[in-house]
């Protein structure tokens, strides 16, 4: 019998020739990560587990995103906590304020995370590094604190099933309606346990940022994790992100752009649950309250009017989504009623976003511009909801009291529809706007 | 382990945001979490729970975000045990590695309304409801499970076991 993509790896990271579903593997880690928020349990954790040092020092990543820049004092202290940690233990992947960037969009980019890999991290969206066709997934902070003391997890391999999504995408169709559309087809708890293989022509077709979007939510079906087969597309997004020095990856493991990835073709394994989704006419797709499940197609959403519209996050923070939110925005201005915030995921992406004249498009809409971080996502700050208040949002979750007041409503959609709503003032998609490139 | 407590019922996909808004997750003190609890799905629990009530809830619970911050403020508000038909994985991770009993038993989900009274026997898995006289069988923990919630957490049982 053959073994999944999952499966594969987790054999190579236990040493064994091959594992099967629920099996229970301690698996060698390649990067454990953490943030400004799961970071200081897991240091306070770690700190009674008495071994003194992490594994290693080049491994262990922490990222201040989520409530930094620092939204208030107890969110500081917080920081704090996680900065002197990097700087007593000598981390050499601590990303602060000027450096960092969401996490999940800053890893892959600084080429901390490859094919291949066992990745695990204290926060749920780790599993978006399966779009490399690494194994990644979210754990605690218990977790990650022994992770970060031993180099090791305990995991139980998870079952395996097939989605094939078939057909050529319409304009304005992403990687974020393929996520919705599967999410709101087999449920928040569809996938419960299990690691999902993404794949077919209409994947195969999205971009590296497109994948990202896809496997970042496969949580939100209740997924280990969301992988993606080691394409030519893949290799060249790794050749371009990765600095290699002397065939060692620079400040990550050991390895090199020809022996990476050792076999990490698509699953083998013919016996595994397959979904074929004929995805040529799909529209984009709205989740509405409260579940990420609760999805319609754009055509059956009905007047919707929005008080705000957020671009950006670990989901859809990336450069082509700013392009197309600038592609949408261009020459038209913002509802009066709606404010309209984007973020960029990392520092890179802002600066290439000002290069490209994207900025400068968003401000002329009458758009905010927000340094990277977390912020309204998990109604933290930057844009937190009052009661009754209704956004539209390229972010991954619309549950009670997500972005703020537990009575405030959210909606996830893609970056093209919340680029719309904001000028509609209800959402909308770009088709109801005449596009000027 | 005996846990004895009144149930608090709820359904289908209580996330982690409804345990703990994440407004709240400036802090890491379990005790100053546990004064949130629930608090946008359920005001009153956090000022009405007794030490030893226990949470039984449909299927999914604690979906969502991998914020520690949700067991631990289900611990800290006194829970002794939450039963459900099925758990996201995170929290289940989660749970266990703080020493929260946790336990998946769709019959006692069915068969228990808010404030019945429910009697747990961990080490067997089986759960007596004192109103209505009913038993029911939970799948009991594999022994290296037991062994951290005894120990109160992995943590202690790391440091204990080795």
């Amino acid at each position: 019998m053959g073994m999944t993509m999952a499966e594969k790896i987790l054999a190579a990271h236990a040493g064994l020739k091959e594992v099967h579903p629920g099996q229970f593997v301690e698996v060698d880690v390649d990067v454990v990560l953490a943030n400004d928020i799961t970071a200081p349990i897991a240091i306070r954790e770690f700190e009674r587990i008495g071994v003194g040092r992490v594994f290693d020092r080049t491994k262990v990543v922490l990222v201040a995103d989520h409530f930094a820049p620092n939204k208030d004092i107890k969110s500081a202290e917080q920081c704090r906590v996680m900065r002197d940690f990097a700087r007593a233990q000598q981390l050499t992947h601590y990303y602060d304020v000027g450096t960092m960037g969401i996490e999940h969009v800053l890893l892959p980019e600084q080429g901390l995370v490859l094919p291949g890999d066992v990745i695990v991290g204290a926060d749920s969206h780790t599993c978006t590094y399966g779009a490399l066709g690494a194994f990644a997934t979210g754990m605690g902070s218990t977790d990650i604190a022994v992770a970060m003391a031993t180099g090791k997890i305990w995991m139980k391999v998870p079952e395996t099933i097939k989605l094939v999504y078939r057909g050529e995408l319409q304009e304005w169709v992403g990687g974020k309606d393929l996520i919705l559309h599967t999410i709101g087809l087999i449920g928040v708890d569809g996938a419960r346990y299990q690691a999902i293989e993404f794949s077919g022509e209409a994947v195969n077709d999205l971009s590296m940022d497109g994948r990202f979007t896809m496997a970042n939510m496969a949580v939100e079906a209740g997924a280990k994790a969301g992988l993606f087969a080691f394409d030519e597309k893949t290799r060249a997004y790794v050749e371009q992100v990765v600095r290699w020095s002397d065939g060692r990856r620079v400040g990550g493991s050991e390895g090199s752009p020809d022996t990476r990835p050792p076999d990490q073709g698509p699953s083998d394994d013919l016996t595994i649950p397959v979904i074929e989704i004929n995805v040529s006419k799909l529209e984009p797709q709205v989740a509405f309250p409260h579940l990420p499940s609760n999805v319609r197609p754009l055509s059956e959403v009905g007047e919707i009017p929005i008080d705000q519209a957020v671009i950006g996050s670990c989901t859809n923070g990336r450069l082509e989504d700013l392009q197309v939110a600038a592609q949408v925005l261009r020459g038209w201005k913002v509802h009066p009623r709606v404010r309209c915030i984007i973020i960029p995921g990392t520092q890179a992406i802002y600066l290439e976003a000002v290069r490209q004249g994207l900025v400068e498009t968003f401000v002329e809409a009458g758009a905010v511009v927000s340094t990277p971080t977390c912020g309204p996502c998990l109604g933290g700050h930057m844009g937190v909801l009052a009661a009754g208040e209704r956004c539209v949002s390229t972010t991954n979750r619309n549950f009670v009291g997500r972005m703020g007041h537990p009575e405030s409503e959210v909606y996830l959609a893609n970056p093209a529809v919340a680029a719309a709503s904001a000028v509609l003032g209800r959402i909308g998609g770009p088709a109801e706007l005449e596009i000027r490139d | 382990m005996r846990l004895t407590g009144k149930v608090w019922k709820y359904g289908a996909n209580v996330d982690t945001d409804a345990i703990i808004p994440a407004r709240y997750l400036n802090i890491s003190t379990p005790e100053e979490l546990a004064v949130h609890c629930m608090e946008d799905i359920d005001p009153e629990f956090a000022q009405k729970v007794q030490p030893g009530d226990i949470i039984v809830a449909t299927t999914n619970f604690g979906c969502g975000s991998s914020r520690e911050h949700a067991p631990l403020a289900i611990k800290a508000a006194g829970v002794s045990c939450v039963i459900a038909k099925s758990f996201a994985r995170i929290f289940y991770r989660n749970a266990i590695n703080i020493g929260l009993p946790i336990l998946e038993c769709p019959a006692v989900v069915e068969g228990s309304e808010a404030g019945h009274i429910l009697d747990v026997e961990l080490e067997t898995g089986r759960i007596h409801n004192l109103d209505t006289g009913q038993t029911f069988q939970a799948e009991p923990y594999p022994e290296f499970m037991m062994g951290i919630i005894q120990a109160g957490g992995l943590i202690e049982y790391t440091r204990v076991g080795g």
